[in-house]
């Protein structure tokens, strides 16, 4: 193995730093700006500030600052096991590297096919983000993924993939497509049109929300088990949280670990899914090929 | 005043409730698609990684219903309670 130079080290340190100094940050600013509370409490995002604007104000909240963070966190991420990238692998991090890429290739192509080989970073840019923000909830930190606006954001912007790929076999076929199979269906089809976005953010975010309800409902109760069971018990004995310790760790493992990764996945499987198949390439093809022949003639 | 108030508040917690019957029906559609699954995977072993993908895709499609129920739910609790309060309260203060 190549022995690697000072400036690569500091380079290395820095990318480091800059994937933890954002979590910090964030942390330091829940610190700073919750104020102290007794009992559960289930809250929506904290606003920090809002900027005033001529039409409507801006409210700048904890789930934007929260994304923000993520965002810096997954850039930082990626430079740092793309550094120091040879053609002759000397790097354990190229190999992980070369491994995602592979793999996302790979999903891409077989959920896709060929046509939307270009898609594969937006799907992995989707997916990281929203993996990384339900996983911020490890850190204490609010997760942006059980606010609807950041979820329903994605959500538009699927829906706007979805329909410009509908659109892409020209507005008359886009039309049509709603009279399918009887001119009678149409309101349902509009519907079911608007439904997709709806019941994707509303999987996503009602996945996270009610993990958070429920751990913290679970916290509570367990401290009113621990309190009448050692309540009795005189000076500091009676306040030993017995049952609190451990087992919200467990679920936590399940709700913010697990549900938060598999809702990940989930939303990029159907957004590749929506995506391909709005997409009719016969047509498309089809319409390709009556052009150029007219353009030829 | 407080009879409405109790009205108020305890029809939000018996929506909320009611609402969350509906998870009787996700509950049930996942067992089905985990068992389908699970016999799936036993009679072809070597099919495993493609059926729990697909399973895990399709518990989280019939998860929707019930996610629209918690949706509902908590948006009684945490929501209209508040909204209906100032509504209450507006009147009362208008009459």
């Amino acid at each position: 193995m190549k022995k690697t130079s000072l400036k690569f080290k500091i380079a290395d340190i820095f990318f480091i730093a800059m994937m933890i100094i954002p979590i910090v940050f964030g942390i330091i600013l829940k610190v700073l700006t919750t104020p102290a509370s007794e009992g559960i409490s289930i809250t929506g995002a904290r606003v920090y500030f809002t900027i005033p604007l001529p039409i409507q104000d801006l409210p700048v909240t904890e789930s934007q600052v929260n994304s923000a963070l993520v965002l810096i966190v997954i850039l930082f991420f990626c430079l740092f096991i793309t550094h120091g990238m040879t053609e002759k692998i000397d790097l354990k991090r190229q190999h992980f590297a070369e491994m995602i890429v592979e793999k996302v290739d790979s999903l891409v192509n077989e959920n896709m096919g060929e046509y939307f080989k270009g898609f594969s970073p937006f799907i992995i840019a989707i997916l990281a983000l929203s993996a990384f923000s339900s996983l911020l909830t490890l850190f204490g930190l609010y997760p942006p993924t059980s606010d609807i606006n950041i979820v329903g954001g994605w959500a538009v912007l699927v829906f706007v993939l979805i329909t410009y790929y509908k659109m892409k076999c020209g507005p008359i076929n886009y039309l049509k497509s709603f009279t399918q199979p009887v001119a009678l269906l149409t309101p349902i089809n509009l519907i079911s049109e608007v439904a997709t976005p709806v019941s994707m953010a509303f999987r996503h975010y009602g996945n996270v929300l009610s993990g958070t309800v429920i751990s913290v409902l679970l916290g509570s109760a367990l401290g009113g088990v621990s309190s009448k069971l050692l309540g009795w018990l005189p000076g500091f004995l009676a306040d030993i949280p017995l049952f609190q310790v451990g087992i919200p760790a467990v679920l936590s493992i399940y709700f913010d670990v697990f549900s938060g990764c598999l809702q990940a996945f989930i939303f990029a499987m159907l957004t590749m899914m929506y995506v391909a198949g709005a997409f009719d390439i016969e047509t498309y093809e089809k319409k390709k090929a009556r052009k150029s022949a007219k353009n030829k003639s | 005043m407080e009879l409405a108030l109790g009205i108020i508040l305890g029809c939000c917690a018996l929506g909320a409730g009611m609402a969350m019957i509906a998870g009787i029906g996700p509950g049930i559609g996942e067992g089905n698609a985990v068992a389908s699954a699970c016999e799936a995977i036993a009679r072809q072993p070597e099919s495993k990684g493609s059926v729990t993908t697909t399973m895990l895709m399709g518990c989280a499609i019939a998860e929707t219903t019930g996610l629209y129920a918690l949706v509902i739910a908590i948006l009684l609790i945490f929501v209209a309670p508040n909204i209906l309060v100032d509504i209450l309260v507006e009147t009362m203060q208008a009459l």
